[in-house]
C-alpha cells in the first residue's frame, strides 16, 4: 500500500480579538491509497480546520497556516498559490470535500444540474452535453430517482438525505483521489446515515479513491474506518488501526471517550464514566499535556515535562502522545 | 407486567394531534399534518419511558401534548388519576408544577438577560413554593448543588457558562417546581460526547435520589435511550410500532422497522460490528401530510403482505410486557 497524501507538522493559527488560537498545532498523518481513515474528536479539537488547511480553504485573516507541508502527488501543495490555477484544479478536483450541512453548502439559487455540470466542465474540461450526461450518471449512482428530471430542481426541492446524496455526487463528479467527508451524516437520521455511509464506502471503492471521515461519532468510525487518528486540543494524541484502538486504547483521553459513550450491546445497568471537566480553552495553552487537568492517571512527571510527542508502540503502528504505559 | 392503578402516573389513550394546513385568503383548511395518530402508552411512577424515532415521527409532539402545550385533536391524557386533556388555562396551572420540561438546546432555551439564579428560581416564585426570601435563597443554592453547579455562580448570566453547565441550569429549573414527571426532549444531543455522559449520569442520579421522579425521555439516539430507559416506545410516522422493556427491545426486536432502525446504529466496537448485519431501508419516511394506507411502514417493509396495505395493525401485547403493531407478529 503506498502513501497517497502525507501531512507533516501542520500548524494553523487564528488571530482573534482575545488572542492567538492554535487550532491545529503540529499535526502529521498520512492517507494510503484505497483506504478509509477516520479523524475523531470533539468540537473545537481542530479536526475540521486540519482538513480545510490541507486544501488551503482557511480564510486569511483571521486564519493562517504557519508551518507544515501537505505532500500530494510528489509535491507540497501548501506551497501552491492559494487561488492559483494549480491549487484550484486540486481542490474540488483531485481532492474533494463533502461538508456537514447539505442545507448550506449547496447554492440555493442554482439548479442541482448546473452545480454539478459547472464543476465537471471546469475540472474535466467536458462539453456542456457530456457534462450533463455525466451529471445524470452521478445522480443515478448516488440513488436519486428519476435523475434526468431532477437536474432542473433546486436544492430546497430535495429532502435532507437527498441533498446529502447530491453533495456526494458533487464530491465524486471529478474523479477525485481523496474525498474528505466532514461530519457527513451528523444532521441526518440513523437510517439515512447508514444508507449514505454505505453508499460512500461503495463508491469510494468503485472509484479507487481514499476516504477521510471526520466525525465525533465513535460508532461511525468503528463500522466504516480502517485507521483512526484521535485529536485533542489541536493535536493528534493517538493513532492506529481501528481494531487496536478500540480493543486497547493507549491514551487516557481515548480511554475516557470509549468509557463515556453508551453502546447498544452493553449489559443493562452499566454506569457511564464521564470525562471530568471541560475541553481546554485554546487561548493561552500551557506547555504541558492539554489533557492533564482532566486526566485520571496524571502523575507528577506530567506536570514537569512538555506535552509528549507521539511515540510508536511495540506493534510498530499504534502511536500515543502519553508517556505512561497502559 | 401488572401495575395497579396508583402505580400509573401518566396514561395516554389513542392520542391524535393533527395540525391543519391552511391556504388562501379565507384560510381554508386544505389538509392536515397527522403528526401523532393514535398513540397509547402508560408511564409508571419512578420509571423512565424512552420515546425514540427518526425526525418527524411525532415524538416531540407527543411530549408536548403530555405537557399540554398543544391541545390534542382527540384522545385522552390522564395524569396522576386526573384527566387533563381538556383542562382550561387556569385549571392546568397546578398540574404545570407537577410536569416540567428539559429542552434540547441549552443555548437558546435560557433567557440571556436573566441570571442563572433567576432562571432556576422562576418556577418557585410562580408556584409560590417558598415562604420567605431566605428560604428561597437556601432552596436555590441547594438546587445548584444538586445539579453540580457552584452556588457562587447564581448571579452569572447564561453566556458565562459552558454547554454542559447550561444544560445543568436547565435541569435545575426543571427540578425547581418539585415535579413528579419531567419530559426530557433530546436533552443531550447538543452536547459533546465527553459531556453527554455527565448529563446522563446526573439524570440517573436525580432519579435514584428522588423516589417517584419519572422521566419521559425523548431522543433519536438509540444507544442513549437504551442506556437510560426502563421501557422504550419506538415511533414511526405518528404511531407507536413497538413498546417493551429496554433490554428486550434491543435483544429481541419484533417489528421490521425496529429491526432496521437498530441495525442502522453503528456500535463503538469494531469487532462486534463485523458480525452484525445491516438491514437497509429503501427510500425515505413518507410525508405525514399524506401517510400510506394500512400500515404506514408498508412501502418500506421487506415482509409486506396484501393485508398490510389495507389494514392498519393495532398495537397489541404479543408477550407479557411486549407490544407490537405488526400483522406478521402473532
Amino acid at each position: 500500500m503506498s502513501v497517497l497524501m502525507e501531512v507533516k507538522n501542520l500548524k494553523t493559527y487564528f488571530n482573534t480579538e482575545a488572542g492567538l488560537v492554535k487550532a491545529v498545532d503540529g499535526v502529521s498523518y498520512h492517507i494510503n491509497e484505497n483506504e478509509t481513515i477516520g479523524i475523531v474528536g470533539e468540537s473545537g479539537c481542530g479536526k475540521s480546520v486540519t482538513q480545510l488547511s490541507t486544501i488551503q480553504l482557511i480564510a486569511t485573516p483571521p486564519g493562517r497556516i504557519v508551518e507544515g507541508g501537505v505532500f500530494f502527488e510528489g509535491r507540497d501543495i501548501l506551497k501552491l498559490e492559494k487561488n492559483g490555477q494549480e491549487m484550484r484544479s486540486i481542490r474540488g478536483g483531485k481532492i474533494s470535500v463533502i461538508f456537514q450541512e447539505p442545507m448550506t453548502s449547496l447554492n440555493p439559487v442554482m439548479t442541482i444540474g448546473r452545480q454539478l455540470t459547472e464543476a465537471i466542465e471546469l475540472h474535466l474540461k467536458m462539453t456542456k452535453e457530456d457534462a450533463k450526461k455525466r451529471a445524470i450518471e452521478l445522480l443515478d449512482l448516488v440513488g436519486i430517482p428519476s435523475a434526468k428530471q431532477r437536474l432542473s430542481d433546486f436544492p430546497h426541492q430535495f429532502s435532507g438525505g437527498m441533498r446529502q446524496r447530491v453533495m456526494i455526487a458533487l464530491g465524486l463528479s471529478c474523479n477525485p483521489r481523496i474525498i474528505i467527508a466532514d461530519e457527513p451524516t451528523t444532521a441526518l437520521d440513523v437510517t439515512t446515515q447508514a444508507q449514505l455511509l454505505k453508499l460512500m464506502q461503495d463508491v469510494v471503492r468503485e472509484f479507487k479513491a481514499s476516504l477521510v471521515i471526520v466525525t465525533h461519532n465513535l460508532g461511525v468510525v468503528a463500522r466504516y474506518v480502517e485507521r483512526i487518528y484521535v485529536m485533542y486540543a489541536g493535536r493528534i494524541i493517538e493513532s492506529g488501526s481501528c481494531k487496536d484502538i478500540f480493543a486497547h486504547p493507549r491514551h487516557p483521553y481515548t480511554m475516557g471517550l470509549l468509557r463515556a459513550v453508551p453502546r447498544l450491546n452493553e449489559p443493562k445497568g452499566k454506569k457511564l464514566v464521564p470525562i471530568v471537566g471541560l475541553p481546554p480553552n485554546l487561548l493561552n495553552m500551557p506547555d504541558t499535556c492539554a489533557f492533564l487537568p482532566r486526566c485520571p492517571y496524571a502523575v507528577e512527571k506530567c506536570r514537569q515535562i512538555p506535552w509528549p510527542e507521539l511515540r510508536t508502540l511495540e506493534n510498530g503502528v499504534h502511536q500515543t502522545a502519553c508517556h505512561l504505559d497502559f | 407486567m401488572n401495575a395497579t392503578e396508583s402505580d400509573i402516573l401518566v396514561e395516554v389513550n389513542d392520542l391524535k394531534m393533527h395540525f391543519p394546513v391552511l391556504r388562501g385568503l379565507l384560510k381554508r383548511q386544505v389538509a392536515s399534518v397527522q403528526a401523532v395518530d393514535g398513540v397509547s402508552f402508560k408511564i409508571r411512577r419512578g420509571e423512565t419511558l424512552g420515546l425514540v424515532g427518526e425526525s418527524g415521527c411525532g415524538k416531540t409532539t407527543t411530549g408536548r401534548c403530555v405537557l399540554r402545550l398543544y391541545d390534542p385533536t382527540s384522545g385522552q391524557i390522564v395524569f396522576d388519576g386526573h384527566d387533563i386533556t381538556h383542562l382550561k388555562k387556569q385549571q392546568i396551572r397546578p398540574i404545570r408544577r407537577e410536569i416540567s420540561l428539559i429542552f434540547q438546546d441549552p443555548f437558546s432555551s435560557l433567557d440571556p438577560r436573566q441570571t442563572a439564579g433567576q432562571i432556576v428560581g422562576e418556577p418557585m416564585k410562580i408556584h409560590k413554593l417558598t415562604q420567605n426570601d431566605s428560604e428561597y435563597q437556601d432552596t436555590l443554592a441547594e438546587l445548584f448543588k444538586t445539579v453540580g453547579l457552584d452556588p457562587a455562580m447564581l448571579d452569572r448570566v447564561p453566556h458565562e457558562f459552558s454547554g454542559g453547565q447550561r444544560q445543568r441550569i436547565g435541569i435545575a429549573r426543571a427540578l425547581a417546581s418539585q415535579p413528579s414527571l419531567i419530559v426530557c426532549d433530546e436533552p443531550i444531543s447538543a452536547l459533546d460526547v465527553s459531556i453527554q455522559a455527565q448529563i446522563i449520569n446526573l439524570l440517573q442520579e436525580l432519579q435514584e435520589g428522588n423516589e417517584g421522579l419519572t422521566y419521559l425521555f425523548i431522543a433519536h439516539d438509540l444507544s442513549v435511550v437504551r442506556h437510560i430507559s426502563d421501557r422504550v416506545a419506538v415511533m414511526y410516522l405518528g404511531r407507536i410500532v413497538e413498546l417493551t422493556e429496554a433490554v428486550n427491545l434491543f435483544d429481541n426486536p419484533k417489528h421490521p422497522y425496529t429491526r432496521a432502525l437498530l441495525s442502522a446504529v453503528p456500535i463503538a466496537d469494531p469487532v462486534f460490528e463485523e458480525s452484525r448485519e445491516w438491514i437497509p431501508l429503501e427510500g425515505e419516511v413518507p410525508s405525514p401530510l399524506n401517510p400510506p394506507s394500512g400500515c404506514t411502514f408498508h412501502p418500506r417493509c421487506q415482509f409486506v403482505m396484501e393485508k398490510c396495505k389495507k389494514i392498519s395493525p393495532v398495537l397489541k401485547e404479543t408477550e407479557p410486557g411486549h407490544e407490537v403493531a405488526c400483522h406478521l407478529v402473532k
